[in-house]
């Protein structure tokens, strides 16, 4: 049945770009978004722990042993409810839309089905395939309705727009080459591509020592990893903010959920020790996790000078996401339930504050610049936006109660065991990181009154219906997760203890 | 010995196709000589639809293999596959014909197009040497006055001619080529020429040989660094033909050279492994096919114009093919065939797109601007080649990438030709981008003046979006042509 | 009953600002009822608590996240019932002073209530996600409280204020995360209790497999935990963001910050530090009294140094705090008598009720003080007001002499039971403090010196004294205020059985 988030997802695609209205064509999307949630949540309401459900399996392309199979377990789950919840919210925080809606919700359908596609797939060329369809997409959502800053010139802003899709497609695709190239070569040893089997397969160890970072850097460059991220943050700003909901919010994870899935299950063996040491790395692991942790720490940094609004949330969430590399590179059962928890926490909570500063903010002020917002004194007129932007905010620095906190605890838990001294550089990114968002929120919302500043403020439309459906819908989301982790990781462990991914539990696994 | 009616018998898919060619050529000019054009193109594209088809219906119904004497001509299922693969392109070819206005002779137009297809369905069936010489310039030469048609155009004309003096001097090489193998070998014979020429030992004459073969056959499949005509004729060539041009004679060049490779060459193969080089043909294949995936890739990002876009990125996929080639497993063979045919699915379809524009006078990729407002179906058309070619999923261009890439790999032991593979990866990434360029105007840049929409004849609205579906649908079950693939 | 009167005040804001955004008078009558049913609710809790059980009464337990160690657990003991009944006075005492509020009074009501619930869950709370949760979302409010009402320079003080704390929350979580890799326990009695039979240290052997010794890694896990309560607390050095923030905040929200907030520090001391780093306290005792030290003298000096009467409250509530740090500190040792021992634990208790009380006390009345003037409050703005103002005078000078510890008053018991005990424990630490005892009489009384007496400042010959409802608002605070100098018993004999389970752990320890 959790096959038809992904049918649903197409024809609704297809629905929306037939609609003979717009507004058809909103309540097409919501409706289609809206049955993959519920999908979703039946597949929660009739889960056990550690079930492994095969929804669709069938022989594809027998020649090259390449199946069609769809099939969920715990991690996927989490993943698809993030990404049902998401893709609700999005449409409802894309309500305003009025330019070529009917398109704009096809494109972002079929970007949604993609996503569902990836998180189902459990055949590695069916994986890889709708991770591909995911991408192409996300290049019109941004090139047709991204958004760009006030100042810039007419000519410029088409540009500006075309220079960030294109950045973000040329990532995602040079990030999906390296993915191929690994793809093929277990193919060339294996010639099955279903993921049981080829976590089961012997790969020799010194293929996977390459094939594992080749793989892993292919989604990590999806996922934000430092030095690959430069496409998030362009990309994000530019993106209108339904896209931006989707790319921080789901997209990111497709990445992270690669790394996992694929580079981490099918090359265990590829975070083994070198056997020697370079500036005093001795694994891929190693490796990765510093990456990991300086984008956690960088990002928090440069979030902390950014000027335009919507660039201090970028790159938020290219720290936030260093929390899930990290999570996954400490190899312990915990920390790799953090990385999980992380991502479907931080995709709820980056679509907060995306619909925030995309839809609430800047779409009644057209302006994201943190100078010019200071004057208007947002907190007085849409007070339902600064009341939102504290709650996302407060989630997103971890604060206890919310679902970060109970991610980043997870996580830091892992890196104690794994990198001690890690767990220092961390806290430091942690406090950065509540830095930048008070800043943030202090510079928008609570910022003082200059002489002759006053009155623009008074033509600002309250926030719609729709708006605050969607917010109430991910602050619900994002507090139920951080009061009831439970529900969550009942559904990750299990998964992340199945055989699966037994190349991984030795060690530190526990 | 074999009696006429035998001879008749299997060459009877290539008589019908000859024959409507023929009949194409004297009902335009003797019964439909005063007849208003519409009427005459109508009636020859319906003749050589007619043939194509009834061609097909023979082929379906021959024996799976047979053969005549001395490998003049050999079918096998494999060459089944591949003959109708060509007429269904030539069908096509002669659908999007049928809205062409640029020249009065249309009959002479059809009938070339068609005799060009005997050419090409004789060159893939044949394992002579002499056989295939003669087929490569019978269909040259069908090419030369294609790309030369429109006798209103200087570009044509000059298109025309750079094609001709370069198909000349390769056929020179070719011709070289074959005759040192027949001197080495003392056979014509494919198969005969392998027997006498497997020794421990390769002889320096061989190697001369390989490399004016492959000389000859880079020319035909528009290889780096053989490729300077393809730019030009694309460009200069009326629209249908340089579609033509890009599918069908793709998929019989590369064919025959696989034939040839593989077969006459067997012996000489070479190793083009990153450690484990030695000489032989091999090794001359990947220098080739580097430097087409490198040169087609990047040259294309810098074009300004669609179809010279399209030439630079046909040599780079020529690059690709030539990996299957190179690797020449079964599989990566039956991978070869089957993206040589979906590519070539995909290009006729771009160019078909192309010709339907061409009437609006677009040409540059600026020109596309604002295409999904005025044509939303033909920008989707685009959309769905472009995004094969470029080997997005769930198009058939992914799929063909995959299997090539993937058959490459796993032809040599401890994954030989990973450089090769490594290196046509990052340049199918590089593609994208200028892919993506020629999309982006057509969905993402609005013409400053709202402009009206586009009139597209439906025949080929009807031709396009079969053309699509059948990349999508090849790209969704690539089994099934595999399947057939698989027969040989 | 615990999670009632936790959500009681939650609810109660929740509800201010779901019906009462417009009215005024309808959100502070919301607000006033709900914190006094809270009180009624934490002196229902007293009259129940049983003072002679040894341990934690009332104990809720739900299992929340099994898998994290996580669960729902409070309970209080002497300690926790004495922080309950503080902060329910205390708060009510701001809503009190903040009667006439006029900017958005609903959502500063609010705000109020949503602090009062997180100080309730931080007193009650024994599992440390748990008790987290509550320690930063109190932060929240206060935040908002400083930014959004707060003086001109508020934004400065707020965020150092929010800074610091969040500085030292980090280093406590990441100590108790490994102490939950080390343990497996997250749940502080769990803990204690380990500690107690002396588990830990080999745990943290087999656990964690870092450089150092066991015994080194305890010694940084405690630090680390120590600097997220010494900022709250604050201990000098870690002060820094007092003064500026006390200053900024509104009199009424600075009510809340010293009289209740400042609480968590030293609540988090006795309820986490002692009971589960004995042997790592007795350590560092030493230097843990230099600072003890540093926190009495060194902002008594400040404090006289100030010319702004806010700073100087603020300074001295630092120093007040230090007695209880100097208290506790010198308790930290597995020699010395247990009489002694619990002498100065007792007169910890007791000073942090007291402080709490008088503290709030002196900031309302700065707040009434700065009502009449205009907002002014520098020390040599005023001059002669007992001529003027005879009641106001009178009565702030009960709250000053509470807090220099006059005897009779509330202050008293507590400095002199710290004292008592602190003596024989840490001598010399003790008799430097009386240095600070020293200066806290001289600048306290330079206040009154400088206020109340002298000739009169003719700006405010008009000025009006207290009005009958404000006497009587004060009333019962000056009232308690003497109950508990002169019959101290009341809260000794509440927090018996704590200190007893204290200095218990304290002559066990030394076993292991």
């Amino acid at each position: 049945m959790l096959a038809w988030t992904i049918y649903l997802s197409f024809a609704g695609a297809l629905a929306a770009r037939l609609a003979p209205s717009k507004q058809a064509a909103r309540i097409v999307a919501l409706l289609t978004a809206l049955a993959g949630l519920a999908l979703s949540l039946i597949a929660l309401a009739h889960w056990h722990a550690g079930d492994f459900i095969t929804v669709t399996r069938v022989a594809w392309i027998p020649q090259l042993g390449i199946e069609y199979h769809l099939a969920a377990d715990g991690i996927s789950l989490t993943l698809l409810l993030l990404t049902g919840i998401a893709a609700t919210a999005g449409i409802l925080f894309s309500w305003n839309i009025e330019h070529r809606t009917q398109e704009f919700f096809a494109f972002y359908l079929v970007l949604i089905g993609g996503v569902y596609g990836v998180f189902l797939s459990f055949d590695l060329f069916l994986l890889f395939a709708f991770y591909e369809i995911a991408i192409i997409p996300k290049y019109f959502l941004i090139a047709i309705w991204g958004s760009v800053p006030r100042d810039a010139s007419p000519e410029n802003r088409g540009a500006l727009r075309e220079y960030a899709a294109m950045k973000l497609a040329l990532y995602s695709f040079a990030g999906s080459a390296l993915v191929l190239a690994g793809m093929v070569a277990a193919w060339s040893f294996s010639h099955t591509l279903s993921l049981e089997a080829l976590a089961a397969y012997p790969f020799p160890a010194h293929f996977q020592m390459w094939a594992f970072p080749l793989v892993f850097v292919g989604f990590a460059v999806l996922a934000g990893m430092w030095p690959f991220h430069t496409w998030a943050p362009t990309g994000h700003a530019a993106a209108p903010t339904a896209a931006s909901m989707l790319l921080a919010g789901v997209v990111m994870k497709l990445g992270a959920y690669g790394c996992l899935r694929v580079a981490m299950m099918l090359f265990p063996r590829g975070l083994d020790p070198w056997g020697f040491h370079v500036l005093g790395l001795g694994s891929w692991r190693e490796v990765f996790a510093l990456l990991a942790l300086i984008g956690i720490v960088y990002g928090a940094s440069v979030a902390l000078v950014q000027r335009d609004f919507k660039f201090v949330i970028g790159y938020s969430s290219v720290s936030h996401m260093g929390f899930v590399l990290l999570g996954l590179m400490t190899l312990t059962q915990i920390g790799l339930d953090g990385a999980v928890f992380q991502m479907f926490s931080h995709g709820i909570i980056a679509g907060l504050l995306f619909a925030v500063v995309g839809r609430m903010v800047y779409d009644r002020t057209h302006t994201r610049d943190l100078n010019e917002l200071g004057p208007m004194r947002l907190a007085h007129v849409i007070p339902f936006a600064a009341v939102t932007f504290i709650l996302a905010g407060m989630a997103s620095i971890g604060l206890p109660g919310f679902s970060g906190f109970i991610a980043e605890f997870q996580v830091l838990l892992g890196t104690w065991r794994a990198f001690p001294w890690m767990v220092f550089v961390a806290g430091i990114g942690i406090l950065v990181g509540i830095a930048f968002t008070w800043r943030a929120l202090i510079k928008a919302f609570f910022g003082e009154r200059e002489s002759g500043a006053a009155g623009h403020h008074e033509s600002c439309p309250p926030i719609s219906l729709p708006e605050k459906c969607g917010a109430v819908l991910l602050l619900a989301t994002t507090l139920a997760a951080g009061l009831f982790p439970q529900v969550l990781t009942n559904l990750i462990l299990p998964a992340l203890n199945s055989p699966l991914f037994r190349g991984l539990q030795t060690g530190a696994w526990r | 010995m074999m009696s006429y009616a035998d001879l008749l018998h299997f060459t009877l898919p290539e008589i019908v196709v000859a024959v409507a060619g023929l009949l194409a050529l004297t009902l335009d000019i003797t019964v439909l000589r005063k007849s208003p054009l519409s009427n005459r193109l109508r009636s020859a594209v319906i003749v050589a639809l007619i043939g194509c088809v009834l061609a097909i219906h023979f082929l379906t119904r021959a024996p799976h293999s047979y053969g005549l004497p001395d490998g003049m001509f050999v079918m096998t299922p494999l060459t089944h596959i591949v003959q109708i693969a060509l007429l269904v392109l030539a069908i096509f070819t002669a659908l999007l014909a049928r809205s062409t206005t640029f020249t009065g002779h249309i009959g002479e137009y059809i009938a070339l197009i068609l005799f060009a297809t005997v050419a090409m369905m004789f060159l893939v069936a044949t394992q002579n040497l002499l056989l295939i010489f003669v087929a490569l310039e019978f269909l040259s030469l069908s090419l030369y006055i294609l790309t030369g048609f429109d006798k209103q155009s200087r570009q044509s004309a000059e298109a025309a001619l750079k094609y001709f003096l370069f198909g000349g001097m390769s056929a020179g090489f070719l011709l070289f080529g074959i005759s040192l193998l027949y001197g080495l070998s003392g056979s014509i014979e494919l198969t005969k020429i392998a027997a006498a020429l497997s020794g421990p030992t390769l002889d320096p004459l061989l190697l001369v040989a390989i490399v004016m073969v492959t000389i000859g056959f880079g020319f035909k499949v528009a290889a780096a660094p053989f490729h300077l005509w393809a730019p030009d004729a694309y460009q200069g060539a009326p629209t249908v033909s340089a579609g033509f041009i890009a599918s069908s004679s793709k998929v019989a060049s590369f064919f025959v050279f696989a034939q040839v490779a593989t077969i006459a060459l067997a012996g000489a193969t070479g190793g083009g492994a990153f450690h484990g080089y030695s000489p032989g043909w091999v090794p001359v294949l990947a220098i080739v096919a580097a430097l087409s995936m490198i040169l087609g890739n990047l040259a294309a990002i810098a074009q300004t114009s669609l179809r010279r876009l399209l030439a630079y990125s046909a040599i780079g996929h020529a690059g690709y093919m030539l990996l299957g080639l190179i690797a020449h497993t079964q599989q990566s063979l039956s991978a070869l065939v089957y993206y040589v045919i979906t590519y070539a699915l995909a290009s006729l379809g771009a160019f078909g797109v192309l010709g339907a524009l061409e009437s609006e006078g677009i040409d540059r990729i600026a020109d596309l601007r604002g295409l999904s407002r005025r044509a939303p179906g033909l920008s989707f058309c685009l959309l769905v080649f472009l995004l094969s070619l470029a080997g997005i999923p769930p198009l058939a261009g992914f799929f063909g990438k995959f299997y090539i890439f993937s058959a490459a790999l796993s032809a040599e032991p401890h994954l030989g030709l990973l450089w090769l593979v490594l290196l046509a990866v990052a340049m199918s990434a590089v593609s994208l981008y200028y892919y993506l360029r020629v999309l982006k105007q057509a969905y993402v840049a609005e013409s400053p003046v709202r402009e009206p929409a586009l009139r597209i004849a439906l025949l080929t609205r009807l031709t396009l979006w079969t053309l699509a579906a059948l990349v999508v649908l090849l790209g969704c079950f690539p089994g099934v042509l595999l399947g057939w693939i698989g027969l040989g | 009953m615990i999670s009632i009167l936790t959500f009681l005040p939650l609810a109660g804001g929740l509800i201010i600002l779901a019906l009462a955004r417009r009215s005024r008078d309808s959100a502070r009558i919301i607000a006033f009822l709900f914190a006094l049913a809270s009180l009624v609710l934490a002196i229902l809790l007293w009259a129940g608590f049983e003072p002679s059980t040894p341990g934690m009464q009332f104990q809720e337990w739900h299992e929340w996240a099994p898998s994290l160690g996580i669960a729902y657990h409070v309970g209080v003991d002497g300690l926790g019932i004495l922080m309950l009944t503080l902060s329910a006075i205390v708060v009510l005492m701001s809503l009190a002073a903040s009667w006439a509020n006029e900017k958005q009074p609903s959502v500063y009501f609010a705000l109020v209530l949503f602090l009062e619930s997180g100080l309730f869950g931080t007193f009650t709370a024994l599992n440390f996600v748990h008790w987290f949760i509550f320690w930063e979302l109190s932060l929240i409010p206060a935040f908002f409280l400083v930014r959004l009402w707060g003086g001109p320079n508020r934004a400065r003080a707020a965020a150092q204020f929010f800074l610091y704390t969040m500085v030292g929350s980090i280093a406590l979580l990441l100590a108790f995360l490994a102490l939950f890799l080390a343990t497996g326990r997250f749940d502080f009695v769990d803990l204690a209790n380990l500690a107690q039979s002396g588990q830990i240290l080999p745990s943290i052997a087999n656990n964690l497999h870092w450089a150092g010794s066991p015994a080194s890694i305890a010694q940084g896990l405690f630090w680390a935990v120590f600097l997220g309560f010494a900022v709250k607390t604050p201990v000098v050095p870690f002060h820094t963001w007092l003064p500026a923030a006390y200053a900024e905040a509104p009199s009424e929200t600075t009510m809340l910050l010293t009289g209740a907030m400042s609480k968590m520090g030293v609540y988090g001391f006795l309820r986490i530090l002692l009971p589960i780093f004995p042997q790592q306290m007795q350590q560092a005792r030493t230097p843990l009294l230099w600072l003890a030290v540093a926190t009495i003298v060194l902002p008594a000096f400040a404090a006289w140094a100030q010319k702004d009467l806010k700073r100087t409250f603020a300074y001295s509530s630092v120093n007040h705090l230090g007695y209880c740090v100097l208290g506790i500190c010198a308790v930290a040792q597995f020699a010395g008598s247990a009489t002694e021992k619990s002498a100065a634990l007792t007169g910890v208790l007791l000073q942090i009720f007291s402080h709490g009380l008088t503290a709030a006390a002196l900031f309302w009345f700065i707040a009434l003080l700065e009502r009449r003037s205009g907002g002014l409050r520098g020390i040599d703005d005023f001059g002669g007001l007992r001529k003027v103002v005879p009641v106001f005078a009178g009565l702030m000078g009960i709250a000053i002499f509470a807090s220099l510890g006059l005897p009779g008053l509330n202050g008293f018991p507590g400095e002199f039971l710290i004292f008592k005990g602190t003596f024989p424990l840490a001598t010399w630490a003790a008799s430097i403090s009386v240095l600070g005892l020293l200066m806290t009489a001289v600048f306290l009384l330079t206040v009154i010196q400088k206020v109340f007496s002298g000739p009169v400042n003719l700006r405010w010959q008009t000025m009006p004294d207290l009005t009958f409802s404000e006497r009587v608002a004060l009333f019962p605070a000056i009232a308690l205020m003497f109950l508990i100098g002169l019959y101290p018993q009341l809260i000794t004999g509440m927090v018996h059985g704590a200190v007893t389970q204290w200095v218990l752990t304290f002559s066990q320890g030394g076993h292991f």
